[in-house]
C-alpha cells in the first residue's frame, strides 16, 4: 500500500497502517484509524490490545516502525510530543500528569510546549483567567492541585489541553478513576465541545455505557490488530464485546455460596482506627467494623473521604494514629511475619505506584509477598531465581497476564495487565484476609468478571474481604453488607438487597450523621 | 540481559567521551595526549612496581565506594565516605594506642571492630536523619565529612598529639607489632584482600539474598516495600551501617597498614574518589573492584605524569572530575540509547532465511 492511495476525506487526523514492535512483541500490527472534526471516536480493546501504544505513536511518544500519521491529509513526522502539540493534537494520559504541589495556574502554564525563559505570572493569570471563561469547567487559579478530587484533576488535565487551542483531543481512559456521575459530566462537556467547536476526539475506554452514550464511531483492536470500525448507531454492546474478545465468550456468573460458616469470632476487626492524611489532618476518624469469615464487606463512597488512607493504614503504608487491627482475635500489625502468618493481603489502588516496583521484572514483582519463603528461597535467606521465575510463569498463565515474559520490566505492561499481575500475587495463595481497593479500575469487562469471581471465590472459601470501592455497582454486586464512608467515618450500614439509593446518595454527599 | 548491556554501553560511551575531554585538557597544557596516556598506563600497570602502587591505592577506593554503593541500593545518595574513613581511622588509632602491648592479633581485630563500628554508626546517623526526620542524606553526609575532619584535627593537634610529629600533627604510633602486614614480598597490604572480599561478599548479599532483595524493593519503591511488610527503616539503617563500616575499614587500613597513626592523611580524598568509583560501577560491588583498580592506576601514575610531562599535581583530580561529570551526565542516555537487539535480529535473519 502507498500513501498516495489514501483518500483522506474530511478527516483531520489519519493514523495509517501503524505497526509498533517492542522487541519480539508486536503491540500494533498495521492499525488504521481516522478522526473527523466534530465527532467522538471511541477506541475499544481488551487490556494490552495496544490502545495506549497507538495513541502514544500518534503523539510522538513512540516512533512507529511502520505507517504514517496524516494531519489534514498531509503526512507529518511526529517525533516527540512537542511536534504533536504544534500540530494541534493534545492528549490526556492514562495516569495523571498534573503536578500536585503546584497551583492550577502553574500547571496550565507549564503545559505549554514552548515556555518563555521569563514567565510574567501576573500577565499569565490574566490571560488564563480570561480564557478560562470560555472553558467548560471553571477553576480557581491559585488553588493547590493536591486539594483537588480525582474528578477535578481529570477536568484540569482536559483544560490544560484545551488551553493550547487543540483540534484533536485524545483521552486515554479518562473515566477509569471517576464515579459514573463525574464521568458523565465530563463526557457531556467534551461532547458539546466537539459539536460546537469541531474538536475531533479520540477516547479510550472500557465502558460500553460511555461508548453507546457519547461516541459517534467506534474502533476495536484485538491483540494489536484492527478488528473493525463502526458507527455507534449501528452497533451494540454484544457486537462490540464479540469484536473485542472473539466469538463464543461466555462470562461465568458470579457464584455466591449461600451456606455460610457462621462464626461469632470476627476474622478482621478494626477498632477505633484513626489515620492521618499527608497534611496531618484526620482522614480516617475513629472507624470500627467487623468482618466475619466468608463475608465481603463493602465500603462505598466518593473518593477523598479517607478511603485511600484507610487502605494505606491497613496495608502498613501509613501509621495508625489510634486504634487496633485484630485478625482472628489477635492484635495484628502489618509487618511481614504477621502478614505471612495470617495470610493477610492488601491491594491498594494505582498498583504501579503503590504495590509494584516499576523498574523490577514481572517475576520479581510477583514474588514480593513470598520471596523469602520456600520454594522462592533456601533457608529463607538465599534467593532461588529459577523458582521465582517458575512460580511467576504459573501465575502469568493462571491469571492471563499479557507480558512478553516474566523478565519484562513491569512498568512496560499495559495498565490493565499491571493490575492483573498484582492481583495474581495477592490472590494466588490461600487468602485469609483480603483488603482490596478499586480492584477493577482500568480493566476490560472480561478481566472485571474474572477478578470479581476470584474475590467471590476467596469469600466462599471463608476469607474475610474488605472491598473499598468508588464504584457503587461493584459494591452492590459483591458485598454481603456494606457501609458508606464519608469524612473518614462509616455512616450507613446496609445490605445490597434492601438498598435505598436516595439514602445512600445522601450519605455519600455527607448529609448524614454517624449511624453506626 | 539487555539492561546490563545498556549499562555497559552507556558507561563505555561515557568513558570514551571523558577520554576525549581529558585529551583536550592535556593538549591545552601543551602535551601530546598519546604520550600522556602511555605514561598513565606505564605508571599504573607498566611494571610490577607500578602495579603494587596501583593496588595499594585501589584498596581504600573499593571500601569507600561501598559506602556510596550500598546505601544507593536502598535509594539513598550518600557521599559521606570521607568522613567515615576519618572516623574509622581515628577510632582505629585510639584503639591501637590504648591496647598497645596486648596480643597483636587481638589489637588488630579490635581496631577493625571499633573502626568499622564507629564509621558504621556515623553513616547510620545519616540514614536515621533521612528516614525519621526527612533530612536530605546527600547534604547531611557531606556536612558530616567536615565535622569528622574537624574532630580529627581537634584531637590530633590537641591532646592526642604525639609531640614528636612536627610537620604533620599526628596521634602516637599504634606500635609496629600491631601493624597489618603486607602480602609476601610486595608493598601491598592486606587491606586489598579485605576490600576484594567485602566487595564479593556484598555483591553476593545484594544480588543473591533475600535481604538484598528487600533492599532493592526499598530502593525501588518504599511504599511497596511497606505494603510487603518489610521493615523499611531497619533496611535503610542496616544498609547505611554496612556502607559506613566499609569506609571505616578503609580508615583502619590506612592507619594500621600505611601510616601507623591517625593524621590528616586520612582525609586525602579517598572518600570522594570512592563516590566516583561507585557511580562508574553503577553501584554494583563486583564492578567496583574493577573501577577501583582503574582509578587507583590513574592516581598512581600522577607522580610519573608530573615528572615526565610537567603536568601539575592536580591533573589527576582534573581527570577524576571530568570522568565524574561525564558519568553523571550520561544518566540521561538510559532508555534513549538504541541498542540493536543482536539476539533478535539474528533470529529474524534465520526466520527470513528459512
Ligand atoms: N514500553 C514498552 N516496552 C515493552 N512493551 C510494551 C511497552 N509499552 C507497551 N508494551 C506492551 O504492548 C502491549 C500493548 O500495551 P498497551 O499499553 O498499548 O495496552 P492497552 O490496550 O492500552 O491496555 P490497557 O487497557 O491495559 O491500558 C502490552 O502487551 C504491553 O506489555
Ligand atoms: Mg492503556
Amino acid at each position: 500500500m502507498h500513501s498516495s492511495g489514501i483518500s483522506t476525506g474530511e478527516a483531520v487526523l489519519d493514523a495509517f497502517n501503524i505497526t509498533k514492535k517492542f522487541g519480539e512483541l508486536t503491540a500494533l500490527d498495521g492499525v488504521t484509524i481516522r478522526l473527523k472534526p466534530g465527532s467522538i471516536h471511541a477506541l475499544l480493546g481488551e487490556n494490552g490490545a495496544g490502545k495506549s501504544t497507538l495513541v502514544k505513536c500518534i503523539m510522538g511518544y513512540y516512533n512507529p516502525d511502520e505507517g504514517q500519521i496524516l494531519v489534514d491529509g498531509k503526512e507529518q513526522s511526529i517525533n516527540q510530543p512537542k511536534d504533536a502539540a504544534a500540530l494541534g493534537i493534545g492528549m490526556v494520559y492514562q495516569h495523571f500528569t498534573v503536578i500536585n504541589n503546584m497551583t492550577v495556574l502553574e500547571n496550565i502554564v507549564l503545559a505549554r510546549p514552548a515556555l518563555p525563559s521569563f514567565i510574567d505570572w501576573k500577565k499569565e493569570a490574566e490571560v488564563v483567567s480570561k480564557k478560562m471563561q470560555t472553558m467548560p469547567f471553571q477553576f480557581e487559579l491559585d488553588k493547590q492541585v493536591s486539594s483537588l478530587s480525582a474528578g477535578e484533576k481529570q477536568k484540569l488535565e482536559i483544560i490544560k489541553q484545551l488551553m493550547l487551542n487543540i483540534r484533536v483531543l485524545i483521552l486515554d481512559e479518562p473515566t477509569s478513576v471517576l464515579t459514573p456521575n463525574e464521568a458523565d459530566e465530563i463526557l457531556q462537556e467534551v461532547k458539546k465541545l466537539s459539536q460546537n467547536n469541531g474538536l475531533a476526539v479520540l477516547i479510550i475506554t472500557h465502558k460500553f455505557r460511555e461508548v453507546m452514550g457519547f461516541a459517534d464511531t467506534v474502533t476495536v483492536l484485538r491483540k494489536g490488530a484492527f478488528v473493525g470500525s463502526q458507527t455507534v448507531a449501528e452497533t451494540n454492546p454484544e457486537i462490540l464485546s464479540e469484536m473485542m474478545m472473539g466469538e463464543g465468550l461466555d462470562l461465568p456468573p458470579l457464584e455466591r455460596d449461600a451456606t455460610q460458616v457462621n462464626s461469632n469470632q470476627a476474622k478482621l476487626s478494626l477498632k477505633n482506627l484513626s489515620i492521618l492524611d499527608n497534611d496531618g489532618l484526620i482522614a480516617v476518624d475513629d472507624l470500627s467494623l467487623q468482618i466475619y469469615p466468608g463475608e465481603i464487606v463493602g465500603i462505598a463512597g466518593v473518593s477523598g473521604n479517607g478511603q485511600s488512607e484507610l487502605t494505606a493504614g491497613l496495608g502498613g503504608q501509613r501509621a495508625l494514629k489510634n486504634g487496633v487491627i485484630e485478625v482472628d482475635g489477635q492484635t495484628f500489625s502489618p509487618v511481614r511475619r504477621d502478614l505471612q502468618k495470617h495470610r493477610y493481603f492488601v491491594l491498594p489502588e494505582e498498583p504501579l505506584k503503590n504495590a509494584c516496583v516499576g523498574n523490577m521484572s514481572v517475576a520479581d514483582n510477583m514474588a514480593l509477598r513470598n520471596f523469602d519463603l520456600a520454594p522462592n528461597s533456601w533457608f529463607n535467606s538465599f534467593l532461588n531465581f529459577s523458582a521465582i521465575k517458575r512460580e511467576s510463569k504459573k501465575l502469568i498463565t493462571a491469571f492471563n497476564v499479557k507480558t512478553p515474559g516474566p523478565d519484562e520490566v513491569i512498568s512496560n505492561l499495559s495498565g490493565g495487565n499491571v493490575q492483573r499481575a498484582v492481583l495474581a500475587r495477592e490472590l494466588s495463595q490461600q487468602v485469609n484476609v483480603l483488603v482490596i481497593a478499586n480492584p477493577c479500575f482500568g480493566l476490560d469487562f472480561k478481566a472485571v468478571s474474572d477478578i470479581r469471581n476470584l474475590i467471590m471465590e476467596a469469600r466462599n472459601e471463608g476469607a474475610a474481604v474488605l472491598l473499598i470501592s468508588e464504584d457503587l455497582d461493584e459494591v452492590l454486586q459483591l458485598s454481603d453488607r456494606f457501609y458508606v464512608m464519608s469524612k473518614g467515618k462509616v455512616v450507613l450500614e446496609s445490605k445490597p438487597n434492601d438498598v435505598d439509593l436516595t439514602e445512600i446518595g445522601k450519605a455519600m454527599a455527607g448529609h448524614m450523621e454517624a449511624a453506626a | 540481559m539487555l539492561k546490563t548491556l545498556e549499562a555497559f554501553a552507556v558507561t563505555l560511551v561515557a568513558i570514551i567521551i571523558s577520554l576525549v575531554l581529558i585529551s583536550i585538557f592535556i593538549w591545552a597544557s601543551g602535551n601530546s595526549f598519546i604520550e600522556v596516556y602511555q605514561t598513565i598506563y606505564k605508571g599504573a600497570f607498566g611494571t610490577w612496581f607500578s602495579w603494587q602502587n596501583t593496588l595499594v591505592r585501589a584498596a581504600p577506593l573499593m571500601l569507600t565506594a561501598l559506602c556510596t554503593a550500598i546505601p544507593a541500593r536502598v535509594g539513598l545518595v550518600v557521599i559521606g565516605g570521607e568522613g567515615a574513613v576519618v572516623m574509622g581511622g581515628l577510632f582505629a588509632a585510639i584503639t591501637g594506642i590504648s591496647l598497645n602491648g596486648m596480643s597483636p592479633g587481638f589489637v588488630l581485630f579490635a581496631m577493625l571492630f571499633t573502626g568499622a563500628l564507629s564509621a558504621g554508626l556515623w553513616i547510620l546517623g545519616v540514614g536515621a536523619l533521612q528516614y525519621y526526620r526527612g533530612v536530605n542524606e546527600t547534604i547531611s553526609s557531606l556536612l558530616l565529612n567536615y565535622i569528622a575532619i574537624a574532630i580529627l584535627n581537634f584531637l590530633v593537634v590537641g591532646f592526642m598529639r604525639d609531640p614528636a610529629t612536627l610537620n604533620k600533627p599526628s596521634t602516637h604510633h599504634i606500635g609496629d607489632a600491631n601493624m597489618m602486614g603486607v602480602i609476601g614480598e610486595s608493598s601491598i597490604h592486606y587491606g586489598l584482600v579485605l576490600g576484594i572480599l567485602l566487595c564479593i561478599a556484598l555483591w553476593f548479599v545484594t544480588s543473591r539474598t533475600t535481604f538484598g532483595f528487600s533492599m532493592k524493593i526499598t530502593g525501588g519503591n518504599p511504599r511497596t516495600a511497606k505494603l510487603a511488610g518489610l521493615n523499611v527503616g531497619k533496611i535503610i539503617l542496616v544498609s547505611c551501617f554496612i556502607g559506613g563500616a566499609c569506609a571505616g575499614i578503609a580508615g583502619v587500613v590506612e592507619v594500621a597498614a600505611v601510616h601507623g597513626r591517625a593524621n590528616s592523611s586520612l582525609n586525602a580524598g579517598y572518600g570522594y574518589a570512592g563516590i566516583l568509583v561507585a557511580f562508574l560501577a553503577r553501584h554494583n560491588p563486583m564492578a567496583i573492584i574493577l573501577f577501583a583498580i582503574s582509578l587507583g592506576g590513574i592516581q598512581a601514575s600522577g607522580g610519573l605524569m608530573q615528572r615526565r610531562h610537567d603536568l601539575p599535581d592536580a591533573s589527576v583530580l582534573v581527570m577524576q572530575g571530568i570522568i565524574f561529570v561525564v558519568i553523571l551526565a550520561s544518566e540521561v542516555f538510559y532508555g534513549r540509547l538504541k541498542i540493536p537487539n543482536l539476539f533478535q535480529s539474528q533470529k529474524t535473519a534465520q526466520e527470513n532465511a528459512a
